[in-house]
């Protein structure tokens, strides 16, 4: 019986930590929307985090992007070559790129190269009193360094995406190209043959939302960073795995308001 | 005016109790030197004079101003008036050392790229650190980055200048060095608060000086009531030849 009761009261102690974990997240991201509209606006600073988030990252998004296409392709391939339906591999990959592959795999990316780092660089700074210092200098570390974070991702993870879709359809050309010796310009006719606004915009713009989850997770857990470097690895880790999980759980709610707003999407 | 004044503070961590009903006043243009053990609670003094810290209670003046509920950009202001020495110097690692103490210059000033350049340039110099300017902080050892912290603290010649254990770490010519750094400060007009275990250099910098105990001020005034005092702990830390 005293055995079940401290069962129960880890359970409902570990609940309890997830629901706090959660508020203080939410608070620190509904704060650092709120700064971000406050002057000063950190351009300097901003620009700075867009080459490191965004053109640093291109290499990894295009090289992942090409791979993704060319694995699709021959997937896709396997598939409609029973239907005798070969004609439709351009639009299937195209369709499943931009709409669904291609911002999720760049938002797990990101969290994976950004998230990681900004947890911690900034969970660095807390432990060698780096943040302490920016306060003392009467320099708002919050806007400083989890603003500018925020929305230079909330700037690089569209572009990073648009990105991600067409070399993922390149790579998908060059495997059909292989196989079946199609023309560039006739497969991204067809590729686009059934490619509406509709498709491109909610898709990529969704991913504003990504780059805010992993900028607000890892920002979090770098500022309340605590023990010293094994907090900082710490600190690292999770911003990873919370920024993925959040993303994953994200999207499925932001793919049911694609679906609620854009009903022709998913048709 | 009194620059920086505690009013009846108290503070905890946790159960820990740090500072327990602490006052002092630190008059203009003179060095305050706060001497004590480690973890006595001196560099949590110097954290509520700059707002890093609040108190359970208590006030912490800085002019006539009760910064204990400023908030934050009305803190920034007072901030301003400010320098501070860390421990640790906490130094920007993503920076060079220039940019360092270019830092509140670039922040606080419209001054040109040129002259903040020559004035960080000047203020590394003046703490020994000429050839500095473009290392990055990693590359210096632990006493050049006390130098170099110390320069960023003093980058905008700021009224109060919070200073850490400003010569720990240092060979003793260096210390001496910035002793001398620091006394010269103090005649410009600059408030000094000077947290330090070596009693040599606190002599040199100091006007007034307090020893904490276990949350509590044993003594305070200055040199000559230091050593006179009965106080055993006050008596062992006044004979003190080292430190740092």
């Amino acid at each position: 019986m005293i055995h079940e009761s401290a069962f129960v009261d880890r359970i409902g102690s570990n609940v309890l930590g997830i629901f706090e974990f959660v508020g203080e997240v939410a608070t620190f991201g509904a704060r650092a929307a709120v700064e971000a509209a406050r002057p000063p606006y950190e351009p300097r600073e901003i620009i700075r985090h867009l080459y490191d988030f965004g053109y640093r990252s291109a290499p990894l998004i295009l090289a992942a992007g090409f791979a993704i296409g060319v694995v699709l392709s021959m997937h896709t391939r396997a598939s409609l070559e029973r239907f005798g339906a070969e004609a439709m591999i351009p639009a299937g990959l195209a369709i499943a790129l931009i709409r669904e592959t291609g911002p999720l795999v760049t938002g797990l990316l990101v969290s994976g190269r950004v998230g990681a780092g900004i947890g911690a660089e900034i969970g660095a700074m807390r432990v060698t009193e780096q943040i302490d210092a920016l306060e003392a200098t009467a320099v708002d570390a919050f806007k400083y360094l989890a603003v500018t974070r925020m929305l230079a991702l909330m700037i690089a993870m569209p572009l990073l995406t648009i990105m991600m879709d067409f070399s993922g359809i390149l790579g998908g050309y060059v495997a059909e190209a292989v196989v079946s010796g199609m023309s560039w310009q006739q497969y991204f006719e067809r590729s686009f043959a059934y490619i509406g606004y509709s498709d491109i915009i909610p898709a990529t713009l969704k991913t504003i939302v990504f780059g805010f989850l992993i900028a607000v997770v890892s920002g979090y857990l770098g500022f309340t960073t605590n023990r010293g470097t094994e907090g900082v690895g710490a600190a690292s880790t999770r911003s990873v795995v919370m920024s993925s999980m959040l993303i994953i759980l994200g999207d499925v709610v932001l793919v049911k308001l694609i679906f609620f707003f854009y009903p022709q999407v998913s048709t | 005016m009194t620059p920086v004044r505690f009013d009846h503070v108290s503070k905890a961590f946790g159960p820990q109790q740090i500072l327990d009903d602490v006052s002092f006043d630190v008059p203009s243009a003179t060095a305050f030197c706060l001497l004590g053990r480690s973890g006595a609670g001196k560099s949590v003094i110097l954290r509520h004079i700059v707002g890093l810290v609040r108190p359970d209670s208590g006030r912490v003046f800085i002019g006539d101003q009760d910064i204990t509920a400023l908030p934050g950009r009305q803190l920034a202001g007072v901030r301003k008036q400010m320098g501070f020495l860390f421990q640790s110097a906490a130094l920007f690692d993503s920076m060079s050392v220039g940019e360092n103490v270019a830092f509140p210059m670039r922040r606080h000033t419209d001054w040109s790229n040129d002259t903040i350049r020559d004035r960080a340039q000047q203020k590394l110099a003046d703490v020994g650190l000429d050839a500095a300017y473009d290392k990055m902080p990693a590359d210096l050892s632990g006493g050049m980055k006390k130098r170099a912290g110390l320069a960023r603290a003093m980058a905008l010649d700021p009224d109060i200048l919070l200073v850490d254990e400003p010569s720990a770490g240092l060979d003793p010519i260096t210390a001496g060095e910035i002793d001398a750094l620091l006394v010269k400060t103090k005649k410009a007009g600059t408030t000094l608060v000077v947290v330090t275990h070596n009693i040599p250099s606190a002599r040199v910098i100091g006007d007034t000086f307090a020893v904490l105990h276990e949350g509590h001020i044993l003594e305070n005034g200055t040199i000559e009531a230091l050593d006179a005092s009965d106080e055993p702990i006050v008596q062992a830390f006044m004979g003190a030849r080292g430190g740092g």
